[in-house]
């Protein structure tokens, strides 16, 4: 029983952490599939948690929070869209642009309206996305193993967190099932096709970066106005890379995204657990090996030992039309 | 022209010497920001109360990251800003270069020594202060499990987290469960990651969890408010983080560390050294208002006033983790 209650400890724990990884990660899913590469994940998620964080603390309300940050993330990647779809900039340099701009302006902009240093003052609970129990949970807390993973591991997260999982089927869906979809995945394969076929580069591109802005923008609202209580200056602390990493890791796929996320969640979580207590075999595995271990794993993807990574053909390429 | 020049060198030279004998200070933060509601802000607050007094302006760097310490610590220096003190143990690299480089000029040093004549290095016996706190986190405690987390993994942080155990320990604490948040200097600043490890925590069953991490207490505070358990402050009193969730502070007087640097240097009474400052002197307490007043019984206050009592008479030996590296409780 302890074994069990310890095991759902350590996957609730994965889950939350997980959560702004995967937001993130199908994010840049939608960029890159289009043929945009997105470095500038972790700049929008900064931003996205900043304005949420900003605007659910003057208007006491979590929704009027996640709007904004929306909104915010949205228009950070137009920006980006804007240097390196229309006025085709290297999408590199655009991306690490966006995630200075964001760095520096959420520091200047908190500390010139709220006083505090950069950060936004400590939500409410009603300006925050607080658990949802889900029917029938505490009913079932008792009933062994299925009670105890339907209560203890699926009841009890945020909206935000569902609305991440749910993300994960319905990009599936969009990109694979429906004309939308087909298209986006072909403009990042070869655009010069779908311009044959009569249809806007630019415009797919575009409609690609705002998915993109959308599910930051979710991300950051995820951890100021979920995980936490308010912005704190740097707060995304390097996840949106580790979820560009996961994006490579799951071979640009939602499904497999999903996975690689959890994986890597996963490895957090046990990293905090581990910490300090030896194991029974192994003895006391040092924690920055758990830390290093995402990072090591796609390199080693990356160098062709499980699979092969191929991003889409297009990414990284502005489309120049032939005169 | 040439006879310009000359004449406005010569006034400078004359100039010169006249500012040298006023006080300029200067204070440098580490990184976690000015802000942190913890260390940087003690020290601010030090130097806020100093330029009320006196009326004195100071100037302040905060670093945004590492390499930045040597130039801006040299940038004050050649602009004869005196004295300059720095909050951080990271400090003591680039210091002990530019000290070297600038006998004339006189700094302080927060949280590390530095041997040079002309630096007065202050550290704290924080393992002291935290062995207060973890007596009170024992006897708060009803599971007799209490938490800490650390923020980055340095020898500095392990003397707060051993101190912590020993105090709980002696109150009758069964297990202490210890994380640090990271071993890069981000650690001082994720709050996400913080509150993950409380969550952790509170699930492997403590109760009360002491933040000593900088910025990233605030996460470690919030999450155990969101729990419904007790966390406790670092540095700074921070009980009014979360009212009435947060069982007291350890209280680290930076503030009073800058704010003396800065008064004995326009006292012309600074002089380098060491300065060693435990309960004895001031330098660590845990702190009482009105925020923490319901959450502390009668009972615990006395307790932690007779273990005060007992370590300043020296009855009670606190283990100092950096002496030798180890914790024995």
């Amino acid at each position: 029983m302890e074994f069990i209650d310890a095991l759902i400890n350590i996957l609730n724990s994965t889950i939350r952490v997980s959560v702004p990884l995967l937001l993130a990660c199908l994010a840049g899913l939608y960029s890159e599939r289009a043929g945009v590469f997105d470095i500038g994940l972790e700049g929008k998620m900064l931003a996205g948690a900043f304005a949420g964080a900003a605007a659910a603390a003057v208007f006491a309300s979590a929704w009027i929070g996640l709007l904004v940050a929306v909104l915010v993330s949205i228009g950070m990647a137009l920006v980006h869209g804007f240097a390196s779809i229309t006025h085709r900039g290297n999408q590199i340099v655009s991306g690490v642009a966006i995630n200075f701009i964001a760095a520096g302006s959420t520091i200047i902009l908190g500390q010139a309206w709220f006083q505090q240093g950069g950060r936004t003052p400590s939500l409410p609970p009603e300006a925050r996305f607080g658990a949802i129990n889900l029917p029938g949970a505490d009913a079932l807390r008792d009933v062994p193993v299925i009670g105890q993973l339907y209560s203890g591991l699926l009841s009890g997260h945020s909206l935000l967190t569902y609305v991440a999982f749910l993300a994960v089927p319905f990009t599936w869906w969009v990109l694979f099932r429906t004309r939308f979809g087909l298209r986006l995945r072909a403009v990042g394969e070869n655009p010069a096709a779908v311009d044959t076929a009569g249809i806007s580069v630019a415009w797919l591109r575009y409609r690609a970066v705002i998915c993109t802005g959308i599910l930051t923008g979710l991300a950051g609202s995820y951890m100021a106005l979920a995980q936490n209580a308010g912005f704190v200056k740097d707060m995304t602390a390097g996840r949106g890379y580790i979820a560009l990493a996961a994006l490579i890791f799951a071979k640009w796929k939602p499904v497999p995204a999903m996975f690689a996320c959890l994986l890597f969640g996963f490895l957090d979580a046990l990293s905090i657990r581990l910490q300090g207590s030896p194991l029974p075999v192994i003895g006391k595995v040092p924690v920055q090996l758990m830390q290093a271990l995402p990072y090591v794993l796609t390199v080693i993807l990356l160098a062709g030992f499980i699979g092969k990574a191929i991003p889409p053909r297009a990414g990284g390429v502005p489309y120049v039309k032939e005169r | 022209m040439k006879r310009i020049v000359l004449g406005l060198l010569a006034a400078t030279a004359m100039c010169l010497p006249a500012l040298a004998a006023d006080v300029q200070p200067a204070l440098l933060y580490d990184l976690g920001g000015k802000f942190d509601k913890s260390f940087n802000e003690a020290s601010f607050n030090g130097a806020e109360k100093f330029k009320a007094e006196t009326g004195i302006p100071y100037v302040e760097f905060e670093v945004s990251n590492a390499s930045q310490r040597d130039q801006a610590l040299r940038r004050f220096a050649e602009d004869g800003r005196n004295p300059i003190v720095m909050a951080g143990f990271a400090w003591s690299e680039a210091l002990s270069k530019v000290a070297a480089d600038y006998p004339d000029l006189k700094f302080a040093i927060i949280d590390m020594v530095v041997e040079q004549p002309n630096v007065k290095s202050i550290v704290f016996k924080e393992h002291e202060g935290s062995y207060l706190v973890g007596v009170m986190a024992a006897l708060a405690s009803k599971s007799k499990k209490v938490g800490f987390v650390g923020g980055m993994d340095v020898p500095l942080i392990r003397k707060f987290g051993c101190g912590y155990v020993g105090g709980a320990k002696a109150a009758g604490a069964t297990e202490v469960i210890q994380n640090m948040t990271g071993d890069t200097p981000a650690a001082w600043n994720d709050p996400t990651k913080g509150g993950e490890i409380t969550k952790t925590q509170i699930s492997q069953g403590a109760d009360v969890i002491y933040a000593a991490a900088g910025g990233t207490g605030v996460g470690v505070l919030q999450a155990a408010a969101d729990g419904g358990r007790l966390g406790i402050g670092v540095d700074s009193n921070q009980n009014g983080l979360q009212p009435g969730k947060v069982l007291t502070s350890m209280l680290k007087r930076v503030d009073v560390a800058v704010y003396n640097a800065f008064m004995d240097a326009k006292n012309d009474k600074f002089e380098g050294g060491i300065n060693n400052l435990g309960l004895k002197e001031g330098g660590v307490d845990y702190a009482m208002d009105d925020n923490n007043k319901a959450l502390v019984t009668d009972e615990m206050k006395a307790a932690v006033e007779k273990a005060k009592a007992d370590i300043i008479a020296g009855t009670v030996q606190v283990h100092d983790y950096t002496s030798d590296d180890k914790c024995p409780y």
